[in-house]
């Protein structure tokens, strides 16, 4: 084994070259004979020299040996003069016999293999396309099938519907049969009864025909009654009858009238009412920019456009005549078309509230839910309110005017408020009179202090008068002693009564005149004895004072009683008299007046 | 509640006079004529044979006493005791009779409804009126008593005539478009005449006082049809009760359906049901659906008291015998209330005679065979 061991890397290129040699051949059945008819090819040559070359016959022939023995064959390959370099030829070809024997079994195994194999090939193709061709054909049949069976449900429908079909017509049928039925007996027993009432009235006619005594018809009276009304009964003209036809045509119309009138109040009043709808849906369309976002605004400025160019028209048109045709055709088609618009409006707005909810809430243009939630609560409960207090008013309002309704308590409550007034008037009427009553005593006290004043102030001038009168005879070389006596005695005619001093007054105008003259001129004298100024004032103020006091008091002397005038007079004359007196508190010394 | 003794009585004919004053009992051949709030006997009459049928004169003057089979009629006078008048038909027969509006005129219908004599009281004079027909309600007055409307047949077909009640001249004579004629009634206005097909046919056809035809109204074909009708006091609505068990209302300015209320054998949808519990379980019991207070007051000894029952109630239905004409099924009765709020109606085949309602509106009174009951109604609740 050394050797093969030696030999072996050799031997297998040997080998592995002659195996693929002989491995090529079984593929290639020409190759392979071709390769063996060609027994003097190079390339044999060249292996058989690459294997056995002179030197190493020994080692090639036991080698042979080996692989003949390995192989199962007899025969063995002897060297003829053992260690030569010729062979045996008989146990060579021998050998070589076998070898081609084998060689050929080997072919032949090969060949029925080959056929083996193409049959193989061929049924293989054979089953191959025949299960292609089962395949679609098991597609096709699946399809059928499916097929199938959605018309195999379409008919379970079909037959389904039917069913119910029949079934309604069968109750309608049923339903039919029972109303012929029904029918039927009711005709029946029309029938029945109609012959029934021929039977009777044959039989009566027969028993007329044979009873032929015929009760007559007749009314037995005690006496007639009058007619209902009272009236007599009319004869039967055609005027009668004419008025007949149009007391009931008569009462046909105002029938229809009543009615007419009826639905033009409620035809009114639906029209109002459409109005009234119209113009709260326009309303509120109108454009109200807080409340829409820009583009809505837009729009609904847009509408409030279009609303208001509408309602000038139609309101034109409307107002003419409520009643035509035409004008109920449009309020109704601008009453739809508002609630058209209306409609979308609140669509919109449903969107946006929506859209609202879905977003967080930032848009501070659209008023959030709860906001708006919170001001209706508030604006429903101020309403409440509103009402409650409008309802506390109205039962106040009640329950006075049910007061003043009630007969008794009103009564008293007006005994009560005429009581107080009379009290009160009563009251005012006390303090009037007592107040007259006081005026009455002042004005009596006034006009006793008057005359006492005046008096006195007469008397006061007529002294004074006289005492001047003395004075300026005194100073005159006239020396009267009668003046004084007169002056006593005209300040007694100053304590004199009234038609003493009236008489002597009434003589004393022109005495007085004449006095007047008298003193007149003595004034100027006696100025001319006493400064200037001071006769001045006198004869200014005294004279025209003392005149127009004596004229006045003259003539109030003659007229009569306490007037109020008397009472401005005496206050003007209790002044003048002041004044008076001033002057003659001033010139009361230095002018003596008699 | 008082209870007066009682008294005898035949043919159920009691009326009480128009004016209120007097009640008028027959007994057999006798009327008796009793004061209504005494009670104590004023007349007593006798007829000659029982007494059919008996009504008051509108004036309250005269009673006539109508005995069918002798074909007599015989009218009584209470101011004047002694005053008598007897008509006699003769051999024609007598199938009704009644009073004109004006008291002063009878009206007898003959048998087999050969004519309609006119009978005057204040001249004896006679009229005929020929081919009356003969059928559920051929006769009607109106409310005012001035036009009489009539249904006659001539040559199978319908017509109506309307005839002026003073002094019975015909005003109008048209044919109405039915195929037979069932009923006619006036309006309480007096302007429209509601005239309606038998059962086969479910036909309400209007006309106006001058014969045009104003409308017509059909709920449904084939099945039986109308069973009762009923105005309202004010004419504004028409109540039609059918056979299908529905009552429905029509308006006076389009006659067209405005309401339709239903009697399903379970109620559910009304507002409160009364059930008459009797303690005496013989007698059958009633069952009306109303809206309010029922208080109940029987003539006879048996007590029976109302319960609300709780909704849903079943009311226990008869189903009538199909093959039968004329079955016991739909709204027979229709009464509305005086000022038209309320509408009492009677479904099936409940024991009860008639519905009235007092006039002030506020109570209704069912007469059944043997028993009356007085239902008020409370004043807050207004349901229809």
């Amino acid at each position: 084994m050394g050797d093969w061991g030696l030999t072996e890397t050799s031997m297998d290129n040997y080998e592995i070259s002659s195996l693929s040699h002989v491995e090529m051949s079984p593929s290639r059945h020409n190759n392979l004979m071709s390769a063996y008819s060609l027994p003097s090819s190079k390339s044999s040559y060249s292996v058989i020299s690459a294997f056995c070359t002179e030197d190493n016959i020994p080692q090639c022939i036991s080698y042979i040996n080996q692989e003949l023995g390995s192989l199962g064959l007899a025969a063995h390959i002897q060297a003829d003069p053992p260690g030569r370099a010729s062979l045996n030829a008989a146990p060579a070809l021998n050998a070589m016999y076998e070898l081609l024997q084998i060689h050929r079994r080997t072919m032949n195994s090969v060949e029925e293999l080959e056929k083996e194999q193409l049959k193989k090939t061929s049924t293989l193709e054979h089953m191959q396309t025949s299960n292609s061709r089962l395949k679609d054909q098991l597609e096709l049949s699946i399809r059928e099938k499916s097929g199938l069976h959605e018309t195999e449900r379409q008919l379970q429908l079909k037959l389904k519907t039917l069913q119910s079909c029949l079934k309604t017509e069968k109750d309608e049928v049923q339903k039919l049969q029972s109303i012929i039925a029904s029918r039927a007996s009711q005709y029946s027993h029309d029938a029945k009864r109609k012959e029934r009432e021929a039977a009777k009235l044959k039989e009566r006619l027969s028993q007329l025909l044979v009873d032929r005594k015929d009760k007559k018809l007749a009314i037995e009276m005690l006496n007639s009654l009058g007619r209902s009304d009272g009236k007599r009964s009319h004869w039967k003209t055609a005027k009668a009858t004419a008025s007949r036809e149009a007391e009931m045509y008569k009462s046909l119309l105002s029938d229809y009238e009543a009615s007419q009138r009826a639905l033009m109040l409620e035809n009114a009043e639906l029209q109002k009412v459409l109005q009234q709808m119209k113009k709260e849906m326009m309303h509120i369309l109108s454009p109200c920019p807080p409340l829409n976002r820009g583009g809505s605004a837009e729009e609904s400025q847009e509408l409030g456009d279009s609303d208001r160019e509408e309602r000038s028209a139609e309101t034109s048109r409307e107002t003419l005549d409520q009643s035509c045709e035409h004008a109920r055709e449009q309020l109704t088609n601008s009453i739809r078309q508002q609630w058209r618009k209306l409609r979308n409006h609140v669509q919109k707005l449903d969107n946006q509230a929506s859209l609202v909810q879905n977003q967080p809430p930032s848009n501070a243009e659209v008023i959030p839910l709860e906001t708006h939630e919170q001001e209706v609560e508030r604006m429903r409960l101020e309403v409440q309110q509103c009402k409650e207090f409008i309802h506390a008013q109205q039962q106040l309002l009640q329950q006075q005017l049910n007061t003043s309704f009630d007969d008794e308590t009103a009564a008293l409550l007006n005994g009560c408020y005429t009581l107080e007034e009379k009290e009160r008037l009563k009251e005012e009427w006390r303090l009037f009179d007592e107040q007259k009553r006081n005026f009455e005593k002042e004005r009596k006290n006034f006009t006793e202090a008057a005359i006492r004043l005046g008096r006195e102030k007469r008397a006061f001038e007529e002294d004074r008068a006289a005492w001047l009168k003395h004075q300026f005879l005194s100073m005159t070389p006239f020396a009267d002693r009668m003046r004084s006596s007169s002056s006593d005695g005209q300040s007694a005619l100053s304590v004199k009564s009234e038609p003493e001093i009236k008489t002597s007054s009434s003589k004393v105008p022109p005495v007085k005149s004449s006095a007047y003259t008298t003193f007149s001129t003595p004034k100027p004298s006696k100025s001319a004895a006493v400064p200037s100024t001071i006769d001045v004032c006198r004869t200014l103020r005294l004279i025209p004072d003392y005149s127009s006091s004596r004229h006045s008091n003259q003539r109030r002397w003659q007229e009569s009683g306490a007037t109020e005038d008397e009472e401005s007079w005496l206050k003007s004359k209790s002044k003048v008299c002041s004044s008076d007196l001033s002057i003659f508190s001033l010139d009361e010394d230095k002018n003596p007046l008699t | 509640m008082n209870f007066s003794e009682v008294f005898k009585q035949s043919n159920q004919l009691c009326k009480v006079s128009p004016d209120g004053k007097y009640l008028a009992t027959c007994v057999q051949y006798r009327l008796v004529i009793r004061d209504v709030n005494t009670l104590q006997i004023l007349n007593l009459y006798t007829c000659l044979d029982q007494i059919s049928h008996m009504e008051w004169s509108s004036d309250s003057l005269f009673i006539l006493c109508a005995m069918y089979k002798r074909g007599l009629v015989q009218v009584w006078s209470l101011e004047q005791p002694d005053w008598h008048c007897k008509i006699d038909e003769g051999s024609i027969g007598l199938v009704s009779s009644r009073w004109s509006p004006d008291g002063r005129h009878i009206l007898n219908t003959t048998e087999f409804h050969l004519r309609i004599t006119v009978w005057s009281l204040c001249t004896k004079a006679v009229s005929y009126i020929k081919y009356p027909k003969a059928c559920q309600k051929g006769l009607d007055f109106s409310r005012d008593g001035c036009y009489m409307a009539l249904a006659e047949r001539r040559d199978c077909k319908d017509y109506v005539s309307i005839f002026v009640c003073d002094d019975w001249h015909l005003l109008r004579h048209f044919e109405t478009e039915t195929q037979d004629l069932s009923g006619l009634e006036w309006s309480p206005n007096g302007c429209v005449l509601a005239v309606w097909e038998s059962c086969l046919e479910y036909k309400m056809l209007l006309y106006s006082l001058d014969g045009r035809l104003l409308s017509t109204y059909s709920a449904y074909e084939w099945s039986l049809g109308i069973k009762s009708v009923s105005w309202s006091p004010s004419s504004q609505f028409l109540a039609i009760g059918s056979f299908d068990e529905k009552v429905r209302i029509l308006n006076h300015i389009t006659w067209k359906k405005i309401a339709q209320f239903e009697h399903p054998a379970i109620i559910d949808n009304t507002k409160t049901v009364y059930k008459e519990i009797e303690k005496r379980p013989a007698v059958s019991s009633d069952e009306m659906s109303l809206h309010d207070i029922t208080v109940a007051s029987s003539l006879f000894s048996t007590q029976s008291k109302y319960d609300i029952s709780p909704l849903p109630v079943q009311i226990p239905v008869v189903k009538p015998d199909p093959d039968r004409a004329n079955p016991k099924i739909g709204v027979s009765a229709l009464a509305f209330s005086s000022d038209s709020r309320y509408i009492a109606t009677k479904n099936g085949g409940f024991q009860v005679h008639s519905l009235n309602w007092h006039c002030s509106g506020d109570s209704l009174i069912l007469i059944g065979k043997d028993q009356l009951c007085l239902c008020y109604m409370d004043a807050d609740q207004n349901n229809q």
